[in-house]
């Protein structure tokens, strides 16, 4: 029982990352970015690959953040460059990524087996297994939000936000709004390349199919975090994403402790998902239903 | 005096080459002094809110030059432009972002047309500006620069709009029918604030109305647009003895009648 809570812990620590990059571009710039389904196979591959390959883990795992945020500026330029619109660009990147994910690994998956990761780089210290998955997902999480906080407090940060809330208002403001969505989308499948890479090394493989889903998983950790956590500052806002990914991973832990095949377990997500969604208007609509209507005050001000 | 805007022989069509093909700006040219507070009126489709929007740069034109303090903008990209201009939107949701707290906004404007850096976006001591500008509007929006604007009413967004607009004193000031969506009695005091913001700092200002007596009763300069064509331009002494009975004969005779509006006269 314990290991279960613990594994599923550790898991979700590393699934925050990636958490944190959906929640930039789907709630801070409004966008929903499906690139993140091939970025995040995209810095597992990169990461595997270079690590079988004799790279220091840590180096492979920053050359992971980088591929991630080359796939980020492509939806990027997609979309504010040429034009495509947002959801399509997405798309048109996560298919691409399919055929360079094959090419950075050359073959379908590679398997880590006695290869350094970043986990056993704290093996020196006593720590190992579970436990030091645990730490370094918590401190590496920890770091992000961190940095995402001091970033999104900058003049640029702030820029970012304005073009995800209002794009007429920050451009009247001066704001290169399709430099801001460019950077936005860079940093965040970034984080997404970043937490696939260390998804990988924590299960020492890498697989073409990991990626499939991820977007509805992290949309499912935002809205768990949204919806247990998230009142006030941004950095608490922050710290409910990363909550949310972790008690994500809890709750998959029970439902396949309870039985439920781990092939339905997409089935579940994406009408959890769904029905997170659709409450709010669910919600309204039975409210105007049972509600006498009337006349609203601002069109018996027009029609004076 | 020195101009401050100069517009020369503005075409604008949308939809080129279609059935939808609209000629909308016909050689428009427009000049503004510094410190010219002018008012625009004309009907639906008359081309006041593609004049502005050329001028803001959110519309390209199709041949004509414009000039802000001397500088060609004709070809610059809309938030390049913004440094010159302040703009206030007919829509209150427009102008601010919703999901960031008044000051958040404040900072955002306070850098209107500045570079934007890794410097922190709203130092503490911003905020005693801040609370200086919103207490002239008299609105008591200064106890409440921590609030999200969305949970604000939309004259009281429009307000803080003129603030953002104006912090950073502009060479030009766009107002596209800022009070139309605003109950009479909110639109009269956001009004109110509007001249009092101008005159301050002696802004140079054009500002679309679809109500005749407020194009008279504001500003020094009056002109009024049908089908693309400035049809009259009217300041001064003229301007200040006109009266909506006479505003309406000079548009007739000016070939417009066709174009007035049922909103322009339900408005009178």
């Amino acid at each position: 029982m314990l290991n279960i809570v613990l594994g599923a812990v550790s898991l979700g620590l590393l699934w925050a990352i990636m958490t944190l990059g959906v929640f930039l571009t789907y709630r801070i710039l409004d966008y929903a970015d499906l690139t993140v389904e091939g970025s995040i196979t995209m810095g597992a591959a990169i990461a595997a690959r270079l690590i079988y390959d004799g790279v220091d883990p840590v180096l492979a795992t920053a050359a992971a953040i980088a591929g991630g945020m080359a796939a980020g500026w492509v939806t990027g330029v997609l979309h504010t460059k040429l034009k495509i619109p947002g959801l399509l660009s997405g798309i048109l990147s996560m298919i691409a990524l399919y055929s360079i994910n094959i090419r950075i690994m050359g073959k379908a998956n590679i398997t880590l087996l006695k290869s350094d990761t970043v986990f056993t780089g704290i093996s020196a210290l006593g720590i190992t297994g579970q436990w030091a998955v645990m730490l370094v997902g918590a401190g590496l999480t920890a770091a992000v939000i961190l940095f995402l906080y001091w970033f999104f407090g900058t003049e640029l940060g702030c820029a970012i936000r304005a073009t995800g809330d209002n794009e007429k208002m920050a451009r009247a403001q001066g704001i290169n709004t399709d430099t801001m969505k460019l950077l936005g989308l860079m940093l965040s499948n970034g984080l997404v390349a970043f937490s696939g890479a260390l998804i990988a090394q924590n299960q020492r493989y890498a697989d073409i199919t990991m990626g499939q889903g991820a977007i509805v998983i992290g949309l499912a950790s935002v809205i768990i975090g949204e919806v247990l956590f998230d009142r006030g500052g941004f950095l608490r806002r922050f710290f409910s994403m990363a909550l949310g990914a972790v008690i994500y991973r809890i709750i998959i832990a029970f439902v396949i402790e309870l039985g439920m095949q781990p092939t339905d377990l997409r089935l579940f997500t994406a009408i959890t998902v769904a029905a997170a969604l659709s409450i709010p208007n669910i919600q309204g609509k039975a409210i105007t239903l049972f509600r006498p209507r009337r006349v609203s005050a601002g069109c018996a001000v027009q029609s004076k | 005096m020195t101009d401050m805007l100069q517009i020369t022989n503005l075409h604008k069509t949308f939809n080129p080459g279609t059935p939808n093909e609209n000629h909308v700006l016909k050689g428009v040219s427009l000049t503004l002094k510094e410190g010219d507070y002018v008012t625009v009126i004309g009907g639906n489709g008359a081309g006041k809110s593609t004049l502005l929007n050329s001028i803001a740069g959110t519309i390209g034109v199709d041949s004509g030059e414009i000039r802000i303090d001397s500088v060609d903008v004709t070809r610059l990209p809309e938030h390049k432009r913004a440094g010159l201009l302040g703009r206030v939107f007919q829509d209150p949701m427009q102008g601010t972002a919703a999901k960031m707290s008044v000051s958040e906004n404040l900072a955002l404007a306070a850098r209107r047309g500045k570079h934007r850096g890794l410097r922190w976006g709203l130092p503490k001591g911003e905020n005693q500006e801040f609370i200086k500008a919103l207490e002239m509007l008299g609105l008591g929006l200064e106890r409440r620069l921590d609030d999200k604007i969305g949970l604000l009413s939309g004259g009281q967004r429009q307000a803080i709009t003129l603030i953002m607009a104006t912090m950073q004193k502009p060479k030009l000031l766009l107002l596209d029918e800022h009070t139309a969506a605003l109950d009479p009695k909110t639109a009269a005091k956001v009004l109110d604030i509007t001249d009092q913001v101008v005159n301050q700092s002696q802004l140079t200002t054009l500002m679309i109305t679809h109500n005749m007596n407020d194009a008279i009763r504001h500003g020094n300069r009056l002109i009024m647009m049908d089908e693309g064509r400035i049809i009259l331009d009217i300041q001064g002494e003229e301007k200040k003895k006109l009266t909506v009975d006479q505003l309406l004969k000079l548009f007739a005779q000016a070939g417009g009648e066709n174009a007035l509006s049922d909103r322009m006269l339900l408005h009178n």
